[in-house]
C-alpha cells in the first residue's frame, strides 16, 4: 500500500519533469537545470569516452625543462622505428618541468616508465626516497646513462651591450643576472657548481691543488673567493623562476636582466626560435661538463608491463639515428663519430670541467650546496638580511 | 507593493535636493570619469584585446589549426569533462549545504560555515599539497589506492577532486546569505498547508532563490574551468592526458608557441566575457530577490513567485 503511493508520487515528479519539457511557464527554471544537466551528462559520457584505442602501449617519459623540442621529434621517430620492428603501436607521453619538481612527482607516485632528467641527484633521489629504481642504475647504460651532454653558457641581449665576456664580468656593478632556482630546478644547480668552478680554477689554476694537502690553506681561500662570488651573483638575480624554460621566457619574453645564464641547447633553441637580432650567445672561457641523465624506472615499468619498450627507448637515444637529433637540438652527443660534421660546429670549443673532479660528485654537491641549510641558502638568507 | 514603495522614496529624494549639493563640480567629475575609463581601459581592455590580437596574430587558419592540435583538444575536452563533473555536484552540494545552514539553526552551525570557507581562504597550491600529502604514493592512503591500482594524483581523478573542491563553496556561499534574508515563514506556511517536505523544497524554497542559484552556478563554473594553481600540483603535466586549458596555455606559452598559447587563452577569456555578461544579467535579478526579501518579508516574494511575476 505504502509503496504503491510512493510509486505514485515518482511517477507525479516524472510527470511534472516531463510538464517542464512541454513548456509550463513557472517550471521554466527547472527545465534549465534539467537541461543543463543533460548537457553536463552528455559531456561526461563522450569525455570518458575520448580515451586511447585499443592495442596501444603506452608509457609516460618525465623530462626536465628544456628537452620539450628534442623528446618530441625523439618520440615520434621513435614510434615509427618500433612500429616498423614489432609491429606494436606505441604511444610515449610526456610531462616536463623543473628536474628537482619532476623527481619530487615520481617520489610521490607519478607514474613514469622512464626519467630523463637534468642530474643524477635527482635520479638518485627517486632511488633512495621512493625505492623504484636500485642504486646502482647509473651504471646499467653506456657513459654514466648520460646519452647527450651539455654545458652553460650566457645569453645576452642583441649585441651584447654590457660586454659580459666570461665569469668575472657577472658581477660588474649594475648587471642583472637571470637564473632559476637551484631548489626546483636542475639547470639552476648546473648554473651555479659552473660559476663556482670557474671561480676556482681562476684562483688555483690546477684542479689538482683541490686533492693536494700541501695547498689546503690556498684551496679554503679560493673556496671563500668562491662563495663570495656567488653571493654577488644572487644579489644581481631580480626573480628566481622554478624552471629553465620559466627563466628564458623571463628573459626573452618578459625583457628582464641583462644576461641569463642558460644551457647550451637552451640558448642555441632561443637564439633559433627568436632570431640572432633579439639575443646572441656567449661561451665563457671555461664552464661545467652537464651530463643529464635517463634512466628506466624498474618498479612502474613492471608493474605497466613496458620495461621491454621502454628500455629499447633509452637505448634508441645511444643509436646514431638518436644521436643525431640529439645535436639537432643542439645537445652534444656522447657519440659524436655518428653525427654529422655540420651539426657538431655549432657547439664551440672550451674547457669543461666536471663535478667529479670539482665537487667530488653530485651526492657531496648536492649535500654541502643545495640541500636545507647548505651553501645556498645561507648566502640567500644572508642576503635577506643585507636588503 | 514593495517595489512601488522603494521608487517612491528614491523619487521623494531625487525631487528635494538640489543637484549640485549631490555631485562634484565638473573638472573633478571629468577628471574622475576619465581615470575611471583610462584605468579600465589600460587594465582590463586593452589586455583582453591583447589576448585576441595574438592569438590572431598569424591569422584565423593559424588560430584555428593551433586549437586542433592533439594536446590542446584534449586538454580542453578534460576541461570540459572537469566542469561537468564538478558543476553538478556542487550544484547539489551548495543547495544542500544553503538549505541547512541558511534555513536551520543548531549547535556547530557557525564552524560549519567556517568550514564552508576554507577552500576559498586557502591557497590553490597548498589545496594541490593537501591532495598529494593524502593521495600521493608516502600519503596516508597512498599505499592503499596503490595496492588496488587506483590512481588518483598525477591523473584525471586528482584533478577533478581538487577542482571539486576548490569550487564547493560558490553555490552555497551564494544561496546562504539569500535563504537567510528570506527567512523560514514561507516554508512554514507551505508545510501547515498540507505540503510534504519534498514539496516545499521544490515548489518554495528553490523558486525563492533561483536566481541566486543560477549565479552560484556560474561562478563555479567559471572557477572550474579557470583553475590553475591546485590543478597544477597534482596534474603532473602529462601531454594529452592530464593538462587542462590553464596549464595548456602556460606550456604552448613557454614552447615558444605563442598563437597556440594565446589561441587556448582567447577561448578562456570568451569564457570568461560570456560569465559576465550572464553574471550582470542575474546579478540584477539576485539583488530584486534579495530586495523583496528584506523589504516586505518573505510571504510578498512568495506571492510574487506564485503569480509567475518575477
Amino acid at each position: 500500500m505504502q509503496q504503491d503511493h510512493r510509486l505514485i508520487r515518482v511517477l507525479r515528479s516524472l510527470a511534472s519533469v516531463s510538464g517542464i519539457l512541454m513548456g509550463r511557464r513557472e517550471n521554466s527554471f527547472l527545465a534549465g537545470l534539467w537541461v543543463l544537466s543533460l548537457v553536463m551528462g552528455v559531456v561526461c559520457w563522450i569525455g570518458c569516452g575520448h580515451q586511447q584505442p585499443a592495442g596501444v602501449i603506452e608509457f609516460l617519459n618525465v623530462s626536465y625543462d628544456p628537452t620539450r623540442e628534442f623528446y618530441r621529434e625523439l618520440n615520434e621517430t621513435f614510434a615509427a622505428k618500433w612500429e616498423e620492428t614489432t609491429g606494436q603501436k606505441v604511444l610515449i607521453r610526456m610531462s616536463h618541468g623543473g628536474s628537482g619538481k619532476q623527481a619530487r612527482a615520481v617520489i610521490d607516485g607519478q607514474e613514469a616508465s622512464v626519467v630523463t632528467l637534468a642530474l643524477a641527484y635527482d635520479i638518485d633521489a627517486i632511488s633512495q626516497k621512493a625505492g623504484l629504481l636500485p642504486p646502482d642504475w647509473q651504471k646499467r647504460l653506456p657513459e654514466n646513462s648520460c646519452p647527450y651532454r651539455s654545458t652553460i653558457v650566457f645569453l645576452v641581449r642583441r649585441g651584447n651591450p654590457k660586454a659580459i665576456r666570461d665569469w668575472p664580468d657577472l658581477i660588474k656593478n649594475n648587471i642583472q643576472i637571470i637564473t632559476p632556482n637551484p631548489k626546483t630546478s636542475g639547470g639552476a644547480r648546473w648554473n651555479y657548481l659552473a660559476a663556482w668552478g670557474a671561480v676556482l680554477k681562476q684562483e688555483l689554476g690546477d684542479w689538482k691543488k683541490l686533492r693536494d694537502p700541501a695547498f689546503s690553506a690556498q684551496v679554503a681561500a679560493a673556496q671563500q673567493k668562491a662563495r663570495q662570488f656567488l653571493k654577488e651573483l644572487f644579489r644581481r638575480v631580480p626573480v628566481l623562476d622554478t624552471g629553465a624554460r620559466g627563466a628564458t621566457m623571463t628573459f626573452v619574453q618578459r625583457k628582464i636582466g641583462d644576461v641569463l645564464l642558460a644551457w647550451e641547447n637552451e640558448a642555441l633553441l632561443a637564439v633559433k626560435q627568436l632570431g640572432p637580432e633579439q639575443v646572441e650567445i656567449v661561451t665563457p672561457s671555461i664552464s661545467i661538463l652537464a651530463e643529464p641523465p635517463v634512466a628506466l624506472v624498474d618498479a612502474v615499468a613492471d608493474r605497466l608491463g613496458t620495461r621491454q619498450v621502454a628500455q629499447a627507448y633509452l637505448e634508441f637515444l645511444y643509436s646514431p639515428q638518436g644521436q643525431q637529433l640529439a645535436a639537432k637540438h643542439f645537445y652534444r652527443p656522447v657519440r659524436p663519430k655518428d653525427v654529422a660534421p655540420e651539426l657538431l660546429a655549432q657547439f664551440p670549443k672550451l674547457e669543461l670541467f666536471t663535478i667529479e673532479e670539482v665537487f667530488g660528485g653530485w651526492a657531496k654537491a648536492q649535500k654541502e650546496h643545495f640541500d636545507d641549510g647548505g651553501i645556498f641558502d645561507q648566502i640567500l638568507l644572508e642576503l635577506q638580511k643585507q636588503r | 507593493m514593495a517595489a512601488s514603495l522603494r521608487s517612491n522614496s528614491r523619487h521623494h529624494i531625487r525631487g528635494h535636493a538640489p543637484a549640485s549639493d549631490l555631485t562634484e563640480p565638473w573638472p573633478i567629475r571629468l577628471a574622475l570619469i576619465l581615470g575611471t575609463i583610462l584605468f579600465l581601459g589600460l587594465f582590463l581592455v586593452l589586455p583582453l584585446v591583447a589576448v585576441f590580437a595574438q592569438a590572431l596574430a598569424k591569422g584565423w587558419e593559424a588560430y584555428q589549426s593551433a586549437l586542433c592540435q592533439p594536446d590542446t583538444v584534449s586538454s580542453i575536452w578534460l576541461t570540459l569533462l572537469t566542469t561537468a563533473i564538478c558543476v553538478p555536484i556542487g550544484t547539489l552540494f551548495g543547495l544542500a549545504a544553503a538549505w541547512c545552514l541558511g534555513k536551520f539553526d543548531f549547535p556547530g552551525r557557525k564552524l560549519l560555515l567556517a568550514l564552508l570557507d576554507l577552500p576559498l581562504s586557502v591557497s590553490p597550491v597548498v589545496v594541490g599539497l593537501m591532495f598529494v600529502l593524502v593521495f600521493g604514493r608516502h600519503g596516508w592512503l597512498g599505499y592503499w589506492l596503490e595496492s588496488y591500482g587506483i590512481k588518483i594524483i598525477f591523473a584525471v581523478p586528482g584533478v577533478v577532486l581538487v577542482t571539486l573542491f576548490v569550487t564547493g563553496p560558490y553555490v552555497a556561499r551564494e544561496l546562504i546569505p539569500l535563504m537567510e534574508a528570506q527567512g523560514t515563514e514561507a516554508e512554514e506556511a507551505a508545510l501547515v498547508l498540507g505540503a510534504n517536505g519534498w514539496q516545499t523544497f521544490w515548489r518554495v524554497t528553490l523558486p525563492q532563490v533561483k536566481w541566486g542559484l543560477l549565479y552560484g552556478i556560474i561562478l563555479c563554473n567559471a572557477r572550474a574551468m579557470g583553475e590553475f594553481g591546485a590543478v597544477s600540483v597534482v596534474s603532473g603535466h602529462i601531454r594529452g592526458k592530464t593538462n587542462t586549458m590553464p596549464l595548456q596555455v602556460e606550456i604552448l606559452y613557454n614552447e615558444y608557441d605563442f598563437v597556440g598559447a594565446f589561441a587556448v587563452a582567447s577561448l578562456l577569456a570568451g569564457l570568461a566575457l560570456i560569465t559576465l555578461v550572464l553574471k550582470t544579467i542575474l546579478e540584477s535579478k539576485t539583488a530584486h530577490q534579495m530586495a523583496l526579501a528584506q523589504v516586505s518579508g518573505p510571504e510578498t516574494t512568495v506571492a510574487i513567485n506564485s503569480n509567475g511575476a518575477t
